[in-house]
């Protein structure tokens, strides 16, 4: 049955995350004829259960990485393998959280996050899965209500809910928490961090934010301006929960940001 | 777009100010309903008071339910606390009461008492009312006729509409070969195909019934096509990492996005597919409201013109009613839509 071995498999990953293998990859858009580089030969290798960020300048390219990790583009040239099989297309075991929670309006809290069971056809079986999630980011009251009746933080961790339904060996997190106030974003940074901790998935996050990147991953790449290429990996070797005004984790940060090209301001 | 419901608007304010004495507030609260007696009690009074310039029989029954209208309107505003939510919506159509007594008085007093309108044209409210208890059989055989094509008619012309929108919105070949199509017949009204269409059709009832379907399907396959169109990417970007084929983007991202859009074909189609019933009606098919139209015209019957116009109103907006009713419950997730 296509239920029961897509079950086994996700099983078989459970609280574990996977090898993520980034090499030689260039990327570039067409735009009106003109070629936009804006990858170029990055390779990045990811250990299961790692915690990377990826710190750039905006506009530099980090996103489009993440959309070729999740499978939604292709490559111009290199590869990239998750647990050495090479990445074609989308699949559950890599899930996106994107800066937009991008809830679909028509679904409640619950439909949406049954949404990946839903299109594996594994939801009938599977529906205490939808709960668990829901029960995990705090929001089992609003299972019946609609995304237009949430804040938006609430959104943002119904996406996450989501993306965790799915047991990812690989969590892809674009900015997820770049448009939320900044009380509910330290409180999202400290549950990212335990739901980490207890799935053990492999995580890659996308940031603008120094701090945000220094206090939730255990790896900082930090890119190029556009064409990005990899211009510093920091290994952070703090244990959590961190403190935001530890010095070790301030001189992290002034280093990343005078690899920005802001060493003027700090 | 607005919210609005013309009950809210007047009945709003006067109620719930409540810093004048007792009695000024009870004044203020069923003033108006005994307003809309006194006017009523205006409309039996004339019916019953002068002879009538014809001859129409129910002139008196008339008077009589105008008066029991008054009293019916008297106690249940005074006594509307005593009436919970029937005795609160008869106050808030209290001044629609009023406003019917006094129409209908005028119409009786320049129709029926001293002609003032010219008179076969312009028929009394008894006359009409003549039209419904004695002319029953013919006219509701209409209803029944007018209703059954338009709903055959529609439901063919709504699913291929949907059909063909998906379909275009979704596949570029299909779009490829359909769109110029479309492009080309579409803005064609309907009503242009009749006498090519009461030929080719086995019958006159299918002829319609394609007109009718045409009419419809128009601005159903437009606005169904735009709707798929403009779902954002971002939505089949997260169904995809989350295992989705193709399929299910269709069925479950595309069409529920797309479903406002597809309402607002439905309604355009609805509005342009009674065009279209009526004129076939008037000239082929040989039953329904609008043939009803057409034979009392013949006879110069004109209060059955009138009687038939107004039966056809209330179809066609409770068919609107309707259709927003089933839109209403697909798309609660919305905010602010419409209240028709």
């Amino acid at each position: 049955m296509v239920a029961s071995a897509a079950l086994a498999e996700i099983d078989a990953h459970r609280a574990a995350g996977a090898a993520l293998d980034i090499e030689q990859v260039s990327h570039a858009f067409d735009i009106d004829g003109a070629e936009l580089p804006v990858l170029s030969e990055v390779s990045i290798s990811v250990e299961p259960g790692e915690f990377v960020a990826l710190l750039g300048p905006s506009g530099c390219g980090k996103s489009t990485l993440l959309r070729l990790v999740a499978g939604l583009d292709k490559p111009r040239s290199g590869t990239l393998r998750e647990d050495e099989v090479r990445i074609t297309r989308p699949h559950p075991s890599r899930v996106v959280v994107f800066q937009d929670p991008t809830l679909f309006p028509w679904r409640t809290v619950w439909d949406n996050v049954a949404l990946g069971l839903e299109a594996q056809g594994i939801l009938k079986s599977q529906r205490h899965r939808v709960d668990a999630a829901l029960d995990l980011v705090g929001l089992s009251d609003f299972r019946t209500a609609y995304p237009h009746q949430l804040s938006g933080g609430m959104a943002q961790r119904v996406a996450l809910a989501r993306a965790l339904v799915n047991d990812p060996k690989i969590l892809i997190l674009d900015e997820p928490l770049g448009k939320l106030d900044s009380l509910t974003r330290i409180t999202m940074q400290a549950e990212l961090v335990s739901l980490w901790q207890r799935k053990g998935f492999t995580t890659l996050l996308v940031t603008h934010d120094a701090e945000e990147a220094l206090v939730l991953a255990n790896r900082v790449i930090v890119f190029s301006d556009r064409p990005a290429r990899v211009k510093a990996d920091i290994r952070v070797d703090r244990p959590y929960p961190r403190h935001r005004g530890d010095p070790y984790l301030a001189d992290l940060r002034r280093q990343i940001l005078g690899l920005l090209g802001l060493d003027a301001t700090w | 777009m607005s919210t609005y419901s013309l009950s809210d608007g007047l009945a709003s304010g006067a109620p719930r100010l409540s810093r004048a004495p007792l009695l000024g507030s009870w004044v203020r609260e069923s003033g108006i309903g005994i307003l809309a007696s006194v006017a009523w009690i205006a409309f039996g009074l004339c019916c019953l008071w002068w002879e009538d310039v014809g001859d129409w029989s129910r002139t008196h029954s008339l008077g009589i339910a105008a008066f029991v209208i008054a009293a019916v309107a008297l106690f249940g505003t005074v006594g509307a606390d005593y009436l919970g939510p029937a005795g609160r919506a008869l106050r808030q159509r209290a001044p629609w009461l009023v406003v019917l007594g006094v129409f209908l008085t005028l119409w009786e007093v320049a129709t029926a008492k001293f002609a003032w309108l010219p008179l076969p044209f312009f028929p009394p409210p008894q006359s009409i009312i003549e039209v419904y208890t004695d002319d029953l059989p013919k006219l509701l055989d209409s209803v029944f006729a007018s209703v059954k094509l338009q709903l055959g008619g529609y439901l063919i012309g709504a699913t291929v509409g949907f059909l063909t929108g998906v379909s275009i919105g979704w596949s570029r070949a299909v779009g490829y070969w359909v769109h110029p199509v479309l492009r080309f017949i579409g803005p064609l009204p309907a009503t242009a195909w009749l006498p090519i269409a009461f030929f080719t059709f086995p019958s006159s009832w299918s002829a319609s019934t394609f007109l009718i379907a045409l009419a419809t399907g128009f601005p159903v396959t437009v606005l169904t096509w735009s709707g798929v169109a403009s779902v954002s990417n971002a939505y089949y970007d997260v169904a995809r990492t989350l295992g989705a084929k193709p399929s299910f983007l269709v069925l479950k991202v595309a069409i529920p996005a797309a479903l406002p859009h597809v309402f607002v074909g439905l309604f355009m189609g609805l509005g342009s597919s009674f065009a279209v019933l009526v004129v076939a009606e008037m000239i082929g098919v040989k039953a329904g409201l609008g043939w009803y139209l057409q034979w009392a015209q013949g006879w110069a019957a004109y209060a059955n013109m009138y009687a038939a116009l107004i039966v056809m109103s209330l179809l066609c907006s409770g068919a609107i009613t309707l259709l927003f009713s089933i839109r209403d419950r697909l798309l609660v997730w919305q905010k602010g839509t419409v209240k028709w």
